[in-house]
């Protein structure tokens, strides 16, 4: 069994001394700067990104994804407590959680958020074991044509299964594109876009452009709407649920999990829509579905679930094909490059103690989630009491001391300054980051793989037709594109994400 | 018909296309190529074509149906908050962190309406500023002055 030999390496490495520590601090960190209101996972993980550049790659991987599952979680304990999801796929948490909270059950929707949260992860980490392996050897087989048709595959599904104008995005995308062309032409040479300034030969950091388009571009959102918050209680108690309870949540989890596994490896789904599903999903199911929206714990449990598990099998395209589905990912591809690996499916026989270590460390990192927070739950819950306008002064702080520590130069603070006003500005016209940062991260892989398949078919364009791989993957983006054009499904499309209001 | 002009797709759409006839008159600097041999020009030259397109639909779009004009964009969070990351970079080195770290977050605090000085206040200010020196500066050696050229160091 070469699993069991794959996963006895993985167990070696996240067993290291400084790989659990990094993973705890991980973790922690994550849920500490999770669960601050207004500071969603993107934000989170690109402040903390600096502190990951001196370690090993293992390490530096582990220690990321703990802080995305950490986040993730510190997010929907915000959710439950202050009705303030600080990211898209807690929005439903929030819905059934925080009225939950205010009939006095903040402890059980806290611990149905947990244990359907550690129950979720233990089974997707089992589920990227599997699956990762196999589509890895899929993908090995591909060659430029077929990298070429995925990644636009990858970028229409994150587009069409986004929430918001589809043309925005696909204009925020093809911007990102642009983007991330800025710097030295690999195969000539020729600096691009640069105006002139040596700062920009190597490109922008990908981290100058989360921190200013989500840190920055965010407090300034969030300045725009500034209330007093009004926090529940100070003191979060009942945190065990009943055996009642638990038999409650057992079929919602169960379900949740499936979904967010399923839609989680699809390039372009993930926590968000996992969770939007879920929800509609129980209440579907549900004999009274009427108590949803006033305290349903199954609405708490289903989400939950689903968003853990799509988060963590998110992780499956990003290690497999080198394609994030999500922002997330694009930062976590962007920290692969910066360690100096290329992600792409070769990264799994290349570096077989970094994935499989990164694996086994998800499962570890969810326990430590269980173990961690329902103790922690009272610092949490005073962290989440601090005020914006004391907490945002301090984002900036740490926006500009970890963009500045990137190369050591002031000129980073500058740009990232830049995509400050732009992340404010463009969302005012309703143009979201999101995909815009998805296709800044995939540019130059991008026309790298267009170049060469150019070059194989001597210019000829239908040769990425006369792939089967390749014509399939683009039939895909294309009937994906057409479907949400037809009316009725765009109709459909629009009512799943009404009901975040 | 000025709802039109202000409408969120109609400044989207101009953005889009101000952005991609820059990048297209860029481009025309860098080598074309041919389709099977590309030059560093090509893909840029597709992509600001595209991105000018897009910008017309939805300059089109704002047009023919009716939509959301564009919320009052707020100046004063704007030039206070990154106008405190601007003067942190051009000053740091001249103040050192000492000083330009707590400048900075005044400065971008004083952007929100709750912002008032108080004990507490300051003493996270102190806080903050003895962390960026431990933490960022003697743990992790970011070579940044904690006493700037001001004071000669």
């Amino acid at each position: 069994m070469e699993l069991i030999s794959n996963l006895g390496l993985g167990f070696a490495t996240a067993f290291s001394f400084w790989n659990l520590a990094y993973c705890l601090i991980g973790v922690f960190l994550g849920t500490a700067i999770g669960v601050l209101p207004g500071l969603g996972p993107v934000a989170t993980i690109a402040m903390l990104l600096p502190v990951t550049f001196g370690l090993s790659p293992e390490t530096a991987m582990i220690m990321l994804a703990g802080i995305f599952y950490g986040a993730q979680y510190g997010g929907s304990t915000t959710a439950i407590l202050v009705n303030l999801p600080g990211e898209s796929s807690s929005v439903v948490t929030a819905l059934d959680g925080y009225q939950m909270a205010r009939q006095g059950h903040a402890g059980k929707a806290l611990a149905t958020a947990a244990i359907g949260s550690f129950i979720a992860g233990t089974i997707a980490t089992v589920v990227i074991a599997f699956i990762a392996p196999a589509l890895s050897n899929i993908a090995l087989a591909f060659g430029p044509r077929e990298y070429f048709s995925l990644m636009v595959l990858g970028l229409v599904a994150s587009v069409v299964l986004a929430s918001g104008s589809l043309l925005h995005a696909i204009g925020m995308i093809v911007l990102g594109l642009l983007l991330g062309l800025i710097g030295t032409d690999v195969n000539s040479g020729t600096l691009r876009y640069t105006f002139g300034r040596f700062e920009l030969a190597d490109g922008i950091s990908f981290v100058v452009v989360a921190m200013g388009m989500f840190g920055i571009g965010e407090i300034l959102v969030n300045l725009e709407n500034e209330t007093t918050r009004t926090m529940l209680s100070r003191k979060v108690e009942g945190l065990m649920p009943t055996r009642a309870d638990l038999r409650r949540i057992m079929a919602p989890v169960a379900r949740g999990t499936t979904i967010g596994s399923v839609l989680g490896i699809l390039p372009g789904g993930g926590a968000m829509l996992a969770s939007f599903a879920a929800y509609a999903l129980e209440k579907k199911v549900s004999r009274q579905p009427e108590r949803f929206g006033h305290g349903a714990i199954e609405g708490v449990a289903g989400p939950e679930s689903a968003n853990n598990a799509a988060a963590q099998t998110s992780f499956i395209p990003m290690l497999t094909l080198g394609i994030p589905s999500n922002p997330t990912m694009a930062l976590m591809i962007g920290a692969l490059i910066m360690q100096g690996i290329q992600p792409g499916p070769s990264v799994i026989s290349e570096q077989p103690a970094l994935f499989w270590g990164l694996i086994v460390s998800m499962w570890i990192g969810n326990v430590m989630l269980l173990v961690l927070n329902l103790p922690l739950i009272g610092l949490w819950v005073r962290m989440i009491g601090i005020p914006y306008h004391f907490l945002y002064p301090c984002i900036v702080f740490f926006c500009v001391i970890g963009v500045f520590s990137i190369n050591n130069a002031t000129f980073d603070i500058w740009l990232m300054a830049l995509f400050g006003v732009a992340g404010y500005v463009l969302r005012k016209l309703d143009c979201e980051p999101a995909p815009l940062l998805l296709g800044f991260v995939l540019g130059p892989m991008l026309e790298e793989h267009l170049r060469r398949a150019m070059l194989i078919s001597k210019g000829d364009p239908t040769g990425f037709f006369t792939s089967p791989i390749s014509a399939g993957l683009l039939f895909v983006a294309a009937a994906l594109l057409i479907s949400i054009l037809l009316p009725a499904i765009r109709n459909k499309r629009e009512e799943a994400f009404q009901e975040e209001e | 018909m000025t709802s039109n002009f202000q409408s969120k797709d109609f400044w989207a759409g101009s953005v889009y296309v101000a952005i991609g006839l820059a990048a297209l008159v860029i481009a025309q600097d860098y080598k074309m190529g041919t389709a099977a041999r590309m030059g560093a020009g090509y893909f840029p030259t597709v992509l600001s074509g595209i991105l000018i397109l897009i910008g017309l639909a939805s300059i089109l779009r704002s047009f023919t149906s009716k939509g959301e004009a564009v919320g009052r964009i707020q100046l004063r969070p704007l030039i206070l908050v990154v106008g405190s990351t601007l003067i942190f970079a051009a000053s740091v080195r001249f103040l050192g962190t000492l000083i330009a770290v707590p400048l900075m977050c005044l400065l971008a605090a004083s952007a929100s309406r709750l912002f008032r000085i108080s004990l507490p206040a300051l003493g996270a200010l102190a806080l903050l500023t003895a962390f960026c020196v431990l933490v960022f500066q003697m743990g992790l050696g970011v070579p940044l002055p904690i006493l700037g050229s001001l004071f000669g160091a």
